[in-house]
């Protein structure tokens, strides 16, 4: 009787299993709810991350899973005689210098002007304007449109027999032959560089604009009341107010303009000789149209420091401020 | 490329094209029903079958291939889904299905698709060898395309011509009664076109099939090669140089913005009236036809000229079909690419395609089409004129990624451009082409 008494109150003193009581901790519901957003990460973002570089480091091929050659896609020396070496890999490749160069010319101009045309629509929208629903509505076309669609008829305006700006221009007696757009090297990255800003800007304009609405009128009163211009305004209210979304717009913009491929592709896929060809589109002809996966990957691997370089850039240079991250501002 | 015809191999040819005529006026369905009891593929049960092919450039090509499928599909009860993409993307999807292990029964592609991953598609030697038996043995080019070692890795179903088009005024006008044969006559024609409403204009720009077409032409004319026999890269050569210098001369006479003309841009180009002469299929043609153009009058086609060689070194586009090795239908794929390529079906097929694709088994000489209208007759030789992908060397992996990365294309618009010197052009050329031929 006594012993049963005992092993009752032993099993009573054992309290929840440990099922119950990790579904019922703080931490571990934590956990939990944690977890499939932890799964989609993996799954969809380290694993094709890792994949990409695990390939880069192998000679893969299509159809092939290679094996590893350390950085031999990278870098690698071979000679054919006593002064005849040549250097391979990416770093003795110059169509892949010239596609870094290249993209990062691109993704400098087109973002600069991103910003600069879309900060300036966005303080242009946010004023009092007539039909202002449909103004900020036709600002946004552009980014509604999908990218091939507008990568086409970007094609045609560009078109060295057909294309309507050297029609106008001809007809108007400004110019005596067709511009050459997509054919002289300079003018291909030039007219990519304005596809890009163009369908670029309307997320920059409208991001912009929600921020600017969040800015408190009684900042903007408090500074009329103490004498300042427009200009101040803008420089100490507006300014400070908008660089947490600023930075934010602008990672983005840099990221995408970065690893921008659809319209390269549908315009000029590359060319004319290379000279409009940016890492990802080097990336996609080397390895599914060369069947070369390693050396594609490597190409992609290749964009990693630059794109942690450009969002460490943006985080760090515009998201300084203690208040912006939860603190107080001293 | 000489054409290797044995008495043997017109005899059988002769043989089948005669019975193929005979069958011609029968009714479809009987002889397919007939053919798919007899066939020596026999499709496991069950199947169906999922083809991915090039999009069509001429509707009743397409027509006439769809009656074929659907004609297979009735005689053995296997569905087939035919899935169209343009030329530059059967490439990627395919490449894309094979590294993952699915995706289509068959994949229609162009040049040495094969060859990018040969150990991933279906021996399909048996099947070669069934039609090249029965239909007068298979044109040189088909056979090396369609070959990896001694195994058939593809069935190089036809050709796409791809020749001189041009307007008679615009020659005529040039001081021309025809397009020369020779490399500096060619030259001086399209110089002397320059001077008129419609220069001469062809792609230098990233276009797959036209600018591969004449850039190849123009280097193999000149005796340059991007590698030898070996795949040694043999490309940096006085040859090579001169061949660049003739391509800038020829640029600098063309219409201006070819550096940026994809594939479609010359037949856009030559329909309005904007040039007078370029290099294509017979798609042009056949949209004038189509479509009741007046131009139909006033164009006609010309062979490549000969250059220093000797030889023609045209070089025409292949379409090999292959059967991965993931399908779950291997015969059923192979019978369906058997029963299209039978006489009964192909003759068809070839005259639907009117002139735009050319026979790869030297039976189908004898079809009417090539001798229905003048404009189409010399594309009928497409296939026994063209080099090879990778000429002189080996039709690999390594020739398909040089075309791929468009290294002689992009020489050529290097020089064009003045980019770069010849020298230079063709010393960076040469470079790239040692990175993918080491």
């Amino acid at each position: 009787m006594t012993d049963s008494t005992l092993r009752r109150s032993a099993v009573a003193m054992t309290g929840p299993g440990l099922w119950t009581r990790l579904n019922n901790d703080r931490n571990w519901l934590g956990f939990w709810f944690m977890l499939p957003a932890a799964a989609i990460l993996v799954l969809f973002l380290t694993y094709p991350l890792g994949l990409g570089i695990w390939l880069s480091l192998t000679d893969a091929s299509i159809g092939n899973p290679g094996k590893f050659v350390g950085i031999l896609n990278f870098y690698e020396k071979e000679c054919y005689g006593p002064d005849d070496c040549e250097i391979y890999g990416l770093f003795g490749d110059h169509v892949f210098w010239q596609s870094v160069w290249q993209t990062i010319f691109y993704t400098t101009v087109a973002s600069v002007a991103k910003f600069a045309i879309g900060l300036y629509l966005a303080l242009l929208l946010n004023n009092h304007l007539p039909f202002k629903a449909i103004l900020r509505a036709v600002i946004l076309l552009p980014f509604i449109v999908p990218t091939v669609l507008s990568a086409i008829a970007f094609w045609w305006i560009y078109d060295a027999q057909f294309s309507i700006i050297s029609w106008s221009l001809t007809k108007l007696g400004l110019i005596d032959q067709y511009i050459d757009f997509l054919g002289d090297p300079w003018n291909a990255r030039w007219s990519l560089i304005f596809a890009n800003v163009w369908r670029g800007v309307p997320f920059v304009a409208i991001t912009l604009l929600a921020g600017l609405q969040t800015v408190p009128p009684s900042l903007y009163e408090a500074a009329t009341l103490d004498g300042a211009g427009r200009w101040q305004m803008f420089r100490h209210v507006t300014f400070p107010l908008l660089t947490p979304i600023i930075a934010v717009v602008m990672t983005f913009s840099v990221l995408f303009t970065f690893t921008d491929f659809q319209l390269i592709w549908a315009i000029t896929r590359g060319g004319p000789a290379n000279a409009t060809h940016l890492m990802a589109t080097l990336s996609y002809q080397r390895a599914i149209l060369g069947g070369n996966m390693g050396e594609g990957a490597a190409i992609s691997t290749a964009m990693i420091p630059f794109l942690l370089a450009a969002i460490m850039v943006s985080w760090f240079g515009l998201q300084r401020r203690k208040w912006q991250q939860g603190e107080s501002d001293d | 490329m000489q054409q290797r015809f044995t008495r043997r191999s017109i005899l059988k040819a002769t043989a089948a094209t005669v019975a193929g005529a005979a069958v011609a006026g029968s009714d479809l369905l009987d002889w397919s029903s007939a053919w798919a009891a007899d066939s020596p593929f026999k499709p496991e049960s069950g199947a169906s079958l999922q083809v991915l092919r090039w999009k069509r450039f001429i509707q009743s090509e397409e027509d006439a291939f769809m009656e074929l499928v659907a004609a297979f599909t009735k005689a053995t009860g296997i569905e087939v889904e035919v899935l169209n993409e343009s030329m530059d993307d059967v490439q990627p999807k395919s490449s894309v299905a094979v590294n993952v292990g699915a995706g289509p029964d068959l994949i229609w592609g162009l040049y040495s698709l094969p060859h990018l991953f040969p150990n991933r598609c279906t021996d399909l030697t048996d099947v070669a060898d069934y039609l090249g038996g029965k239909y007068g043995g298979w044109v040189p080019a088909a056979e090396t395309y369609g070959k990896s070692g001694d195994k058939w890795i593809g069935i190089p179903m036809c050709f796409g011509g791809n020749y001189i088009n041009y307007r008679n005024s615009a020659i005529e006008k040039a001081g021309f009664k025809e397009v020369p044969q020779d490399l500096d006559g060619f030259l001086a024609l399209c110089e002397a076109m320059k001077g008129g409403d419609m220069p001469a204009g062809m792609a230098l720009g990233h276009a797959t099939g036209d600018a591969n077409a004449w850039v190849h032409w123009a280097l193999w004319a000149h005796g340059a090669a991007m590698v030898d026999e070996n795949d040694k890269v043999i490309l940096n050569s006085p040859e090579a140089v001169a061949a660049c210098e003739y391509v800038k001369k020829l640029y600098d006479a063309f219409i201006p913005g070819t550096a940026s003309w994809n594939d479609g841009s010359n037949n856009k180009a030559f329909l309005a009236g904007e040039v007078g002469l370029t290099n294509n299929g017979i798609s042009i043609y056949q949209k004038a036809l189509v479509d009741g153009l007046d131009i139909q009058n006033d164009m006609d086609h010309a062979y490549y000229p000969v250059g220093p060689v000797g030889e023609p070194t045209e070089f025409h586009i292949a379409y090999p079909i292959l059967v991965p090795t993931y399908t779950k239908f291997p015969n059923a794929a192979k019978a369906f690419i058997a029963f299209l390529m039978e006489a009964e079906q192909y003759n068809r097929w070839l005259e639907g395609s009117v002139a735009y694709l050319t026979h790869s088994l030297q039976a189908f000489e004898g079809n009417p089409i090539w001798t229905s209208d003048p404009k189409r007759k010399i594309f009928k030789e497409a296939a026994n004129r063209t080099f090879v992908a990778g000429y002189k060397g080996s039709v690999g992996q390594k020739a398909a990624s040089a075309i791929a990365e468009f290294i002689v294309v992009d020489m050529f618009a290097n020089t064009a451009t003045g980019q770069m010197s010849p020298a230079d052009a063709v010393a960076d050329a040469t470079k790239k082409a040692r990175r993918i031929y080491r």
